[in-house]
């Protein structure tokens, strides 16, 4: 049961509380500041904090400390401030503190009525959003001038409906399903090039914009793909126990349908090798770097956005690179080194080479840092993932209909 | 002041007897009712100075000032500033009919109403009158609000409310019901009798929406009050997947505290499952066991339950996922627990304060429950970017899940960690490869060579750490490792960091008569230095030469005194105390009494060694998932797992009667259908929806789930107690069955299928190999993925083996195919996923060193390298064989086996074996096989049936087993047409070995490589008779099958391997040095390298031939 909410913004600001419960008085988050000392990185925040009257949960997100006050509790809070972060980011473009601060009525209202004596009561977004409106410019402009407000008028219906996620009544004029299959690639690659682990993470998001009560039916051409998948509550289990078909009457608008997981134990394709050679010298302070970028397995696709991240160690002063292809930037204060190295010519591999200066007197660093690798293929599901077709029920309009696929590296590691 | 508030509660009533109506119609006009709120607050403005002009903005007219001022204030409170003094110009507009500006007003009404609660009371007649709206979302709200107020004088109005709206026609209403309940019971613990009665009535509720809110309430105002679920048991499993996501956690753990009381343990040792007789009832896709032979059988209503939230394992929220997994790890029968890993190693994927708690969770689960995460273990690698505390629990989980078969994955995986910048992590790390020394006492030796290393590391927490795990290592087993002792000796010069150096004096101390050369050389430095030292140096050179003195104080006497001279006068008070005490302890004089006699015995006492143990070892008396066991410790609230009851209590407590449950919700329908009536407007939606509820079938959106409507079915079927089941369930119960016979007969067709596939296999494209590939590396639960249209039958089956069985046997793959599928996988670069790099970073034999590669890629595809190693045929084929089957036990057929040492031609990774099988009955045994399943994790290829045995006869067939690279013995089943016999191989350790050659350079490059962790040693006297070159070969390939290298030098002896299952290089070098030899072992397989070791010891020093 959550009883209190407080947000803390990273420089230790407490700019929002909201109790569910009694008033607890905000000197509890004394406990938090504390650990919050100790810990030296903000991630390093023990997830748990143990006081004599209450538990301290803290969740960081983007620089803000979502913390809950607990007598006991699931691990759903978590889920908690996720539709949190996500209705901001859904109202205010950006979930922040100035956003969170600029529109602190509106989060309110929203803690409102996400819960209800501490236990949660609207999740949905779609419910959400017709009980709460998301500002926009024309309407706070309208607002201002006729008096009118923010409050939806009508009374939510989907929060009584057996499919709480769609409001009855939805029109459109251009019906249209969009679909984009987005897969990540974990991965963590060994000095060698070796894969030591890789597995995908994929998600579907929808867009549909489709009038009345349409029941869809989503097939793969390769359902075997698929062994360990999440649905949103829309999606009927038993339907893809059976048949290995996706049915479900849709939530108006942006939702993720699914989200499936191809582990460690298939074959996972790379699609990117990184050939690099970090050395610190014994002697002198200062240690080389050379990192060349090409591809591996893209399925004749492009490789885009190519970034590649190296924290550096504490030791590292400067560095003085030169880049065939991008640009670098090396923070000296946060110890990371951005290569942004763009789209990849597969003729002319992109290269990283220099110098870096080390502290002097400190002794060389025993560990060379590892890579972490950022990249976009466009038009490719890595795991060959791709949807046979659409079906439309209990509707008469036929839908345009459009699937997206895009590969993305997630947490992608290579050790050097 | 209380009389003017009096009068403005009047003046509110009247006039919001219009705004109601009002509200209730919305977006109506402005109507101007509460204007004069500004006369009657006059009198108040007097008293504030601050806030004045949100105090005039609210007494204003204007409803958008009003509505600025309201968000000015809930502002404030956002930022936990004081708005209390507002409370009553606040409270008046309670009663507007703006939406906005009384929302605020609750908002504000529900954080202040405490601290004035004779003002709050101004509003409670608005919610009163609000309580009876036509409209239910209305009544709801003022439900919801009016709970909210903690002011306990209004109890009584809280209680009739909640019980009128208990009775409520829609189920939104009843919701808030069962919220308030629970508000109530925390403002006013006595009412709990009173509020009982209304759960009990709630918990009859048929309607998802309710379903989990009482639950919830239950959970906060009566848990123990077991029997009230009894009734509604079999309801909740069945509304469970309709049930919104908040509600199914509160209702799975609820249910999992039931059914702890309720049904017995499925856990006994070996239980059978027999579920036939369930199965006459629910129609179910579960599994089932065909051996009948234990009478355990579970109650079809925890079956229910089990069936009922398998499904929410793929639910979107993690603590549905996580509640679903904690229920199946209390309740369900040990061999179905696999099912929960897969979406416990999904959830990982998120953020990470739930990494953290899922994390914690399989810490504890894979204490108990090695197997389980075994196949992911990858999943639990650190990255280098992961918090602290994520990093230390995988580690943990890394370090239960470590055994004889991935030790050498897991110890490579450490060595990276140890290199960690993050030191704190990488003192974990060595913690935990002490553990897994400990654990495991095949790589005790690795580790410990591997921590020696380490002790030449430049960090000191990394020294420290080493040292001190060194210590806890030695310490169960000194005796073994005088030269590690020495070894730290020698390092001590280089070692600055005082907490290892007070530990490796300890140790020499401590052991001291191990060391009797070296000890007494380090004192005498240490002599020397002692002034220079840290304290806590100087207290373990006291100590070690107070021991040095009792054992040895011919060469030390004169040594100790010195030291104790310098401890006597020196400037920390604890070194002078410990000096004094030593003194008396062990230099005899008239002065020191008794104790002197037992300095000896009390100094050099034997230590019991430490414990090295989980952390996470006694986390699981708490029920997993809570807070209680994240912090380990009872937690306020927290609700225990009761145990398994010994006898099942009365199972027909939970048998509904023939009672129409929507009768009963509808019976206050009827009474109030006509007030319903009028207001039909309002009430369309939640008519619809009681209608639904009542006739269990389509309205509205026919397009509701098939899921739904079998969930009704089930339901009548269950309530009409089983006599008139409906036909449409029985047809689906038939189909299902013929499903799982259909499924049956395929299972048994399946080897000679693929065997034919495989050859078609080859000319198939690389797409068509892959999902092969995939589905076989598959571990366990093949038919979830493979044969995705029936879950029945098969899974159990496959699941009943603890995730272990993996069916590989089906991989009839010829040597001779190897190149072949070699070849298109350089075409089809989806199957590439091994070291293809264009710009040859390292030599291609580095990857043969890759067993966590290899081991993906499963035997499918060899490795490319592999060639370059050439494999050769065995330099010595040993004839001797081993028995099987003695024809006494096996009833006149015995069997005998042999290693061939040949390449197995059923599968890459397989030992090929000859059995020998002999008939000495006088009558022919018929149809001899091996049983289909086979009760360890190998993978066997069995030999085809032999029809008929004649009577002496015998016969050899050959089959092959894939051993992983371990020498654990292969268990199954061999039959005859009457009998079943279970039998096991135990392969030697040299059995897992094929032969490679390879160049002397090409052998010392790659011995280069496998240095540290991967080098085993020992050095050994010979025999006379086996210094010869020929008998040296002769006894290593006779103990293991590798392959001799041509050797240079005249007192060195070569061999090289691989093993079969993982193709890891396994070198073994012999040098002779007169009378001594030194063999050395280089292997990433650790575990194989030190039995290897041993048997190649036995082998030389045994003399014959």
């Amino acid at each position: 049961m959550i009883h209190s909410l407080f947000l803390i913004s990273n420089a230790g600001d407490l700019f929002l509380e909201k109790h569910w419960k009694s008033v607890i008085s905000r000197s509890v988050c004394d406990y938090f500041f504390e650990a919050r000392e100790k810990a030296v990185e903000p991630d390093n925040v023990p997830p748990v904090i143990r006081t004599p009257h209450h538990y301290l949960i803290n969740i960081y997100r983007e620089k803000i400390f979502f913390k809950l006050m607990f007598l006991f509790s699931k691990l759903g809070v978590c889920f908690i401030v996720d539709v949190l972060y996500r209705m901001c980011a859904d109202y205010f473009g950006e979930c922040s503190e100035t956003t969170i601060k600029d529109n602190v009525v509106i989060v309110y209202e929203l803690l409102e009525e996400m819960l209800d004596n501490g236990f949660p009561l609207a999740t949905e977004s779609n419910i959400l959003k017709e009980l709460i409106r998301p500002p926009t410019i024309l309407r706070s402009m309208v607002n201002t001038i006729t008096g009118s407000s923010n409050v939806g008028e009508t009374l939510p219906t989907g929060q009584l409906s057996t499919i709480p996620w769609r409001r009855a009544g939805v029109k459109y004029t251009n019906n249209e399903a969009y679909f984009d299959v987005v897969e990540e690639i974990d991965a963590i690659l060994d000095k060698s090039g070796t894969t030591v682990f890789a597995e995908i993470q994929g998600v579907i998001d929808a867009c549909v914009k489709l009038s009345g009560m349409p029941d869809l039916t989503l097939s793969f051409m390769n359902p075997r793909l698929l062994d360990d998948v999440s649905f949103h509550p829309c999606v009927r289990y038993k339907r893809w126990e059976s048949e290995r078909v996706i049915a479900f009457i849709p939530p108006d608008g942006n939702f993720q349908l699914m989200s499936y997981h191809i582990s460690a134990q298939n074959l996972v394709a790379i699609p990117v090798y990184v050939k690099q050679n970090i050395s610190f010298f014994e002697t002198g302070s200062s240690g080389r770097l050379d990192i060349t970028v090409g591809p591996k397995q893209t399925m004749g696709k492009t490789l885009e956005c190519l970034v590649v991240t190296v924290h550096m160690p504490k030791v590292v002063l400067s560095a003085n690179l030169s880049a065939t292809q991008g640009t670098y930037n090396y923070d000296p204060v946060t110890k990371i080194l951005v290569w942004d190295i763009g789209k990849l010519n597969p003729q002319k591999l992109p290269n990283l080479k220099g110098s870096l200066s080390l502290q002097s007197g400190a002794p060389k660093p025993e560990e060379n840092p590892s890579l972490n690798i950022d990249l976009k293929i466009q038009q490719l599901a890595i795991s060959g993932l791709k949807v046979n077709r659409l079906d439309v029920y209990g509707e008469k309009y036929k839908p345009f209909k459009g699937v997206k696929y895009v590969t993305k590296a997630g947490k992608f590691q290579v050790r050097t | 002041m209380l009389g003017m508030s009096a009068n403005s509660v009047s003046y509110n009533e009247q006039g919001s007897v219009e705004s109601g109506v009002d509200a209730a119609q919305e977006n109506s006009s402005i109507p101007g009712s509460i204007s004069s709120g500004g006369a009657a607050s006059s009198l108040f403005s007097a008293d504030y100075k601050k806030n004045e002009d949100l105090k005039e903005m609210l007494e204003s007219n204007k409803e958008s000032l009003k509505l600025e001022a309201m968000k000015r204030i809930v502002g404030l409170i956002a930022k936990g500033k004081n708005a209390s003094e507002l409370f009553p110009a606040v409270v008046k507009n309670v009663a507007s009919k703006n939406i906005e500006l009384k929302k605020l007003v609750y908002v504000y009404l529900v954080r202040y109403a405490e601290e004035q609660q004779d003002l709050a009371l101004l509003s409670i007649s608005t919610f009163q009158r609000a309580l009876k709206d036509p409209n239910q979302l209305i009544r709801a709200s003022a439900l919801r609000v009016l709970s909210s107020i903690r002011v306990p004088i209004i109890v009584p109005i809280m209680m009739l409310a909640i019980k009128e709206a208990a009775t409520d026609l829609s189920p939104y209403v009843r919701k808030t019901a069962a919220h308030a309940i629970q508000k109530l019971y925390s403002l006013d613990p006595d009412q709990k009798e009173h509020l009982i009665e209304v759960i009990e009535k709630l918990l009859k509720d048929k309607s998802t929406l309710v379903a989990g809110s009482v639950v919830m309430a239950f959970e906060e105002v009566c848990p123990d009050r077991i029997d009230l679920i009894h009734k509604n048991y079999r309801k909740l499993c069945n509304l469970l997947v309709d049930v919104e996501e908040w509600g199914q956690v509160v209702i799975i753990h609820m249910l999992t505290r039931y059914a702890r009381t309720q049904f017995v343990s499925p856990w006994r040792e070996d239980a059978v499952f027999d579920e036939n007789s369930a199965k006459a009832f629910y129609d179910s896709e579960e599994e089932r066991r065909v051996d009948q032979s234990k009478p355990y059988i579970m109650d079809p209503d925890h079956r229910l339950l089990l069936r009922n939230t398998k499904p929410l394992l793929q639910s979107r929220n993690t603590a549905v996922v996580m509640a679903v997994s904690q229920l199946y790890w209390h309740l369900a029968p040990k061999h179905e627990l696999s099912i929960i890993t897969k979406s416990l190693v999904r959830l990982l994927r998120s953020h990470r304060e739930v990494q953290y708690i899922v994390l914690q969770n399989i810490a504890t689960m894979s204490i108990q429950r090695k197997g389980m995460f075994e196949p992911f273990m990858k999943s639990f690698y650190v990255r280098s970017t992961d918090a602290t505390h994520i990093k230390t629990l995988k580690l943990e989980i890394l370090t239960n899940l470590a055994n004889e078969a991935n030790i050498s994955t897991i110890l490579r995986e450490f060595q990276t960690y140890v290199k960690s910048q993050d030191k704190a992590f990488a003192a974990a790390t060595i913690q935990a490869i002490g553990c897994c020394a400990t654990n495991i006492s095949e790589v005790t030796d690795t580790c410990l060579n591997g921590l020696v290393l380490l002790l030449s590391n430049r960090d000191e927490t990394v020294v420290a750490e080493s040292v001190v795990v060194i210590k806890k290592l030695l310490q169960t087993q000194p005796s073994q490792h005088s030269d590690i002792i020495k070894h730290m000796a020698k390092l001590f010069d280089n070692i600055t960091v005082p907490m290892a150096r007070a530990s490796i004096l300890w140790l020499m101390g401590e052991y001291c008569e191990h060391v009797p050369k070296i000890a007494p050389d380090v004192l005498r430095k240490m002599a020397k230095t002692f002034t220079d030292e840290e304290d806590i140096v100087k207290l373990q050179i006291v100590n070690l030469a107070a021991k040095l003195y009792l054992t040895n104080s011919k060469q030390t006497k004169l040594l100790t005194q010195y030291i104790l001279n310098l401890g006597k006068y020196d400037q920390n008070y604890d070194i002078r105390d410990r000096t004094r005490f030593i003194r008396q302890l062990i230099v005899p004089n008239e002065k020191s009494g008794a104790l002197s006699k037992y300095a000896r015995r009390i100094l050099m006492a034997p230590k019991p060694a430490p414990v090295l143990q989980s952390a996470f070892k006694d986390r699981d008396r708490f029920q997993l998932g809570t807070l209680s066991h994240t912090l380990n410790s009872q937690a306020s609230g927290y609700l225990e797992l009761s145990d398994w009851p010994a006898v099942a209590p009365d199972q027909s407590v939970r048998n509904v009667e023939v009672v129409e449950p929507v009768k009963e919700t509808g019976a206050p329908a009827l009474s109030k259908s006509k007030h319903a009536k009028s207001n039909e407007k309002f009430y369309s939606d939640s008519e619809e929806e009681d209608g639904e509820e009542e006739e269990g079938s389509n309205s509205e959106d026919s397009s509701s789930s098939s899921s739904e409507e079998s969930v009704s079915e089930s339901e009548s079927e269950e309530n009409s107690d089983d006599s008139n089941k409906s036909s449409s369930s029985q047809s689906e119960k038939s189909s299902s069955e013929s499903d799982s016979e259909k499924k049956k007969t395929l299972k048994n067709k399946k080897p000679q299928q693929q065997k034919l596939d495989s050859k078609d296999r080859k000319q198939k494209n690389g797409n068509a190999v892959k999902v092969e590939s995939r589905s076989e590396s598959e571990s366990g639960s093949e038919s979830s993925s493979s044969e995705s249209s029936s879950e029945s039958g098969s899974e159990l089956d496959s699941d009943s083996d603890s995730g272990t069985d993996q069916k590989k046997n089906t991989k009839p793959k010829p040597v001779q195919s190897k190149p072949v599928i070699k070849v298109e996988k350089k075409e089809v670069s989806l199957l590439d996923l091994d070291d293809f790099s264009p710009v040859p970073v390292t030599t291609p034999k580095s990857s043969i060193l890759s067993p966590n590669l290899l081991s993906d890629l499963q035997g499918l595809l060899i490795s490319p390298t592999a060639s370059a190693l050439q494999a050769s045929s065995p330099v010595f084929v040993p004839e001797t064989s081993h028995e099987l089957l003695h024809r006494m036990t096996g009833k006149g057929l015995s069997a005998q086996y042999r290693f061939t040492r040949q390449p197995c031609i059923y599968g890459n990774s397989m030992v090929s074996l000859q059995l020998t099988l002999s008939n000495s009955t006088d009558q022919a045994l018929e149809n001899i096989h091996i049983s289909e399943k086979s009760s360890t994790g190998q993978n066997i290829h069995r030999f085809n049936a032999i029809e008929r045995l004649e009577p002496q006869a015998s016969v050899t067939v050959s089959m092959g087993v894939d051993f992983n690279d371990s020498t654990q013995a292969a268990n199954f089943q061999l039959c005859t047409k009457e009998d079943e016999f279970s039998v096991s191989i135990q392969p030697a350790v040299g059995e897992l070995l094929l032969p490679i050659t390879m160049s002397e350079a090409d052998f010392t490059k790659e011995q280069g490589k496998l240095v540290g962790m991967n080098e085993s040693s020992a050095t050994i006297t010979m025999t006379p008779e086996n210094v010869s070159s020929q008998s040296v070969n002769r006894k290593v390939v006779s103990v293991a099958n590798l392959g001799v290298i041509p050797s240079g030098q005249e007192n060195i002896y070569r061999f090289s391997g691989k093993t079969v299952s993982s193709g890891s290089l396994v070198l073994v070098s012999v040098v002779l040095k007169d009378p001594d030899a030194v063999i050395t072992i280089n292997t990433e397989k650790t575990v194989m390298g030190s039995m290897l070791l041993r048997q190649v010891k036995t082998a030389l020093t045994n003399s014959g031939p």
